[in-house]
């Protein structure tokens, strides 16, 4: 081999580079996050659910309270219906998180494991946190 | 000329549906899942160092000077430093411009028949499209870290940021994701409509255009359209960066899909074109430095030649000489 100090140092930046989650993660996995639902008002609920199913609540729930907002905000009209056919009070401090009531065990949960910085917080607080 | 394209086509297509198909099989899901990306990464690291190794074997004796300037001679003729260097500093700056601003790309040419002159100009399409999609994979590249590690690197977060600054829909739009869609589709443009292009194009040329097509569509409907648990696709990509694989439910066939062409493409890697990625940095026409008439250059495989002087001649031949009456130097 020619040049073989510059090849296999060359070869080696290469390895480093592709083998960085690797090395980073040094074979300790992160726990799966479990957001809580462990709230007063949760527990008080005779039937657990959301306003919507789980599932469509976990993947879309972004794209859901983002068209919420357009409806309550930009069209004026506070009201949804839901797959069951029950209205529900559009808000996010006073529908969502009256049961969602511990961001810090819930939303950030998630959000912190998939680094996902949503901007909710730009304008809402959370009425039940301290400092955001 | 259009076979080449059907079947580069129909190869991802096929991908694509054995994907799905396989993804929505709960046995298939930790094959697909989790099997396929370690095999085609341990083919990508071993096969792209093989390559490499390869081609240093090969002899380069000779500096090619295969340059775009003038090269160091009179002191009153203007050198091009960096263009044509001479020196270890003129050349980390050549391969510097050529690896992160693409300066071959940028001197392309064309040469068209303009009202029966034969016009020679300058040509920026492929050097644009060609520098925007190699940006947009990197940026995009590195913000995937941000499933794979845990906790995640601030510059992942700083780059996740900036790429979805202008926070259009949720989840935000990326700026790169919307750049190398274009370049993309630009580049394969380019191939499908410029005749002589379409002329030169083979297989492997459709096939890793049509093949991270591919890999943007499927990552661009797993956010956008057929939504999965992110959280789950974490716990996955984070099984396999620490060696401890897992398969959560609630990932879609979308994933599946996903997961199947990045495999594909890290597998294929080192034996396609593709490998420009470790050859740029190999290449003799722009990592040596022009000292062809400077410095003496010894061709390696150059045996010291067998000499035969008059001396020995003639002490070879000098009866028979003598006999015919020949001219001797010595008696």
């Amino acid at each position: 081999m020619y040049d073989s100090g510059k090849v296999i140092i060359g070869l080696l930046i290469f390895a480093g580079i592709f083998l960085f989650p690797f090395v980073y993660q040094h074979g300790a996995p992160a726990e799966k996050p479990k957001p809580s639902l462990d709230t007063p008002a949760i527990k008080a609920l005779p039937v657990k659910k959301c306003v919507e199913d789980t599932h469509f609540m976990i993947t879309t729930h972004m794209q859901f309270l983002n068209d919420w907002r357009d409806q309550a905000l930009r069209d004026g009209n506070r009201w949804y219906v839901n797959k069951a056919g029950k209205k529900v009070w559009i808000s996010l401090q006073n529908t969502c998180m009256k049961c969602h009531s511990n961001k810090k065990d819930f939303c950030d949960k998630c959000h912190n494991y998939a680094a996902v910085q949503p901007y909710c917080w730009d304008c809402h607080y959370d009425p039940n946190g301290s400092k955001l | 000329m259009i076979t080449r394209i059907i079947l580069a086509f129909g190869a991802v297509v096929a991908i694509v549906v054995a994907a799905w198909m396989g993804g929505s099989v709960p046995g298939l899901q930790p094959l697909i899942g989790v099997a396929l990306p370690y095999v085609a990464f341990a083919i990508f690291l071993i096969g792209f160092a093989m390559k490499v190794i390869k081609w240093a074997k090969s002899p380069v004796p000779f500096r090619i000077p295969t340059t775009a300037g003038q090269e160091f001679s009179l002191p009153w003729i203007k050198w091009s430093k960096i263009d044509n260097p001479s020196t270890t500093g003129g050349v980390i700056l050549r391969m510097f411009f050529e690896i992160c601003c693409f300066r071959s790309l940028f001197r392309n040419m064309r040469t068209d028949l303009r009202s029966g002159w034969l016009i020679h100009h300058p040509t920026k399409w492929l050097w644009l499209l060609a520098l925007g999609f190699h940006y947009s994979f990197l940026i995009i590249a590195l913000r995937h870290l941000r499933l794979f590690v845990q906790p995640v690197p601030g510059f992942v977060e700083t780059l996740d940021a900036v790429d979805g600054m202008f926070q259009i829909g949720i989840p935000p739009i990326y700026l790169t994701d919307l750049f190398i869609l274009l370049c993309l589709t630009g580049l394969l443009i380019r191939r499908l409509c410029l005749p002589k292009m379409r002329f030169m194009s083979l297989v492997a040329d459709y096939f890793p255009l049509f093949l991270i097509l591919g890999i943007v569509i499927s990552g661009l409907l797993m956010r956008f359209v057929y939504r999965v648990d992110i959280t789950a696709v974490k716990a996955l990509a984070n099984g396999i960066a620490s060696f401890h694989p897992v398969v959560p439910e609630g990932i879609g066939s979308i994933f599946f899909v996903h997961i199947a062409l990045v495999s594909t493409l890290l597998a294929y890697f080192p034996f396609s074109k593709l490998m420009h990625m470790g050859g740029v940095f190999m290449s003799p026409t722009r990592n040596l430095a022009n000292t062809n008439r400077m410095e003496y250059h010894e061709n390696p495989w150059r045996k010291p030649p067998k000499f035969h002087s008059y001396e020995e001649y003639e002490d070879m031949y000098r009866e028979y000489m003598k006999e015919a009456g020949l001219p001797l130097e010595r008696e």
